[in-house]
């Protein structure tokens, strides 16, 4: 191979993961968010407390702990974003849609799993990143996971 | 077995506080895994196989903080706490943590 092809080979493969990244990425992303938006309204009618306290005066059927949980991974085009980003500083707009994504689904998962119930108070949320190492050494964001559990308080009516 | 992450159970009375209990598991992903998620990651989206592999482990820790509680005699757990951190490449540990409690049917 001569020195022209090598460098068309070393450029056009992270290129083209960018591209495919960048399309296929954002695609998924919108239907995504579309499919959150949906959910969201459907379990409008389930409110969601974070500190302890409820409706004292009605009589309690059930209390009991719910959890819901997700991991997201980023894409490479979010990925070539955020390390131009690290060059100049400022917001990384591109894992910010990445972390809102991954806790608005784990509160949805969370109240999906208790349909009966009447309130979640003591809303908690932790993200953790799975960190990944990556080929040439450094340590990359692989993805990021986000747990959302609270108590469900179900009234005797 | 009654568990919230709450400071008492709704309902109801505690009667006798057993102090902390707690339960935890360390996972590593597998090779198969790995490889899709590898695979995932040029375009990004949700990992559903870390998903589960996160959830089940997250049960397990639950289930060994369970039976820690019920060989203390306790009858719920309350306050409950969960903490993800990753120790190694690859590996991760989930924590699961609360109050271990005998309760008994509110009086008013």
């Amino acid at each position: 191979m001569d020195g022209l092809t090598v460098t068309f080979v070393n450029l056009g493969i992270p290129l083209g993961l960018v591209l495919i990244g960048l399309i296929v990425g954002s695609i998924l992303e919108k239907k995504h968010f579309k499919s959150i938006r949906e959910r969201e309204k459907l379990t409008l009618k389930l409110p969601i407390i974070n500190i302890d306290s409820y409706d004292k005066t009605k009589t309690l059927k059930k209390a009991y702990l719910v959890t819901g949980s997700v991991v997201i991974s980023v894409d490479y085009f979010k990925r070539f974003l955020a390390g131009l980003r690290n060059i100049f500083g400022g917001r990384v707009v591109t894992y910010e849609s990445l972390v809102d994504r991954a806790r608005r689904e784990a509160i949805l998962r969370m109240k999906e799993k208790c349909p009966a119930a009447n309130l979640i108070i003591n809303l908690r949320i932790e993200t953790s990143t799975i960190s990944k190492q990556g080929r040439s050494g450094q340590k990359s964001v692989g993805c990021v996971e986000a747990i959302a559990y609270g108590t469900a308080i179900q009234y005797a009516i | 077995m009654i568990i919230t992450n709450v400071e008492n159970v709704p309902g109801k009375e505690i009667a006798v506080h057993y102090g902390l209990v707690s339960g935890s598991t360390v996972r590593a992903k597998h090779i198969g895994r790995d490889f899709m998620a590898s695979l995932k990651n040029i375009v990004g989206g949700e990992l559903k196989g870390y998903t589960e592999l996160l959830s089940d482990s997250r049960e397990e820790s639950m289930e060994r903080m369970k039976t820690q509680a019920r060989s203390l005699g306790a009858n719920a757990i309350i306050n409950i706490r969960f903490s993800t951190s990753s120790i190694a490449q690859g590996a991760s540990e989930l924590y699961a943590y609360g109050t271990a409690v005998k309760l008994i049917d509110s009086t008013s």
